[in-house]
């Protein structure tokens, strides 16, 4: 199952659909070991999304650190969502240092018709941004920077800063 | 004891703290100026599971982590 030299963990969620790698991902190889797993599925639409690092405010590259347990939580949910509505949910994304151009985060929905992966690629990948317990740095300088402006708190945050 | 995590970019040791219920733990971590600016935007998971509310029981053993806010992709 671990099909890149780079890879050395596979996270293994619902059918084994979510994979975390040391660096850039291998877009192609990643995209067509999906469609090949699901060929023969009878779905009718597979919809990927594929994330890359752009050029931009002087960067030259991004950093995540993960915390996989409740990663794997979350992904869990959602594989249940996804099949509840007859689709499967796919999913990678580096850890570490990715570069300009490269992809750190790819996900794909297999469902019978073009409807339901249209709206679950939608609400999957908003989700991810919002919950995922994954954290973004700028490499800036051989710096790693903490993206906080760009960070949204999971919900329900705050509790331990009540007054007490 | 309760060991208390602290994940992402907060950049500060476990602690290992003899406490009983979240509440205890708020008033542990509201003294600490490290800390400061972090709780009132991170999420808190028992066990690996998120709550919503202070009013959580912990034992020796628990696992408490604080998630800061998020961004993957």
């Amino acid at each position: 199952m671990v099909t890149k030299s780079h890879c050395c963990h596979l996270c293994v969620g619902v059918d084994m659909s979510l994979e975390l790698y040391d660096g850039g991902l291998d877009v192609p190889q990643i995209l067509k070991k999906w469609y090949q797993s699901e060929s023969k599925s009878n779905y009718g639409a597979f919809i990927p999304f594929v994330g890359t690092i752009r050029d931009e405010d002087s960067i030259e590259g991004l950093s995540f650190d993960i915390y996989e347990p409740i990663l794997m939580s979350w992904f869990e949910a959602w594989q249940k969502k996804a099949q509840s509505r007859g689709a499967v949910i796919k999913m990678a994304h580096s850890r570490g240092d990715v570069m300009l151009h490269e992809s750190s985060y790819i996900s794909a929905v297999f469902s019978p018709k073009r409807r339901v992966a249209l709206e679950l690629i939608d609400e999957f990948v908003e989700d991810f941004k919002a919950s995922a317990p994954i954290w973004k740095y700028d490499l800036k300088n051989g710096k790693r920077i903490y993206a906080a402006d760009r960070s949204t708190a999971i919900g329900g945050s705050g509790i331990l800063g009540e007054k007490i | 004891m309760v060991r208390v995590e602290f994940l992402g970019p907060i950049q500060k040791d476990a602690m290992e703290l003899d406490i009983a219920n979240l509440k205890e733990l708020a008033v542990v971590l509201q003294g600490d100026k490290e800390l400061e600016g972090w709780l009132k935007n991170s999420a808190v998971a028992v066990n690996d599971t998120l709550v919503n509310s202070l009013d959580v029981a912990l034992s020796d053993g628990d696992k408490v982590s604080l998630l800061p806010p998020v961004c993957g992709g």
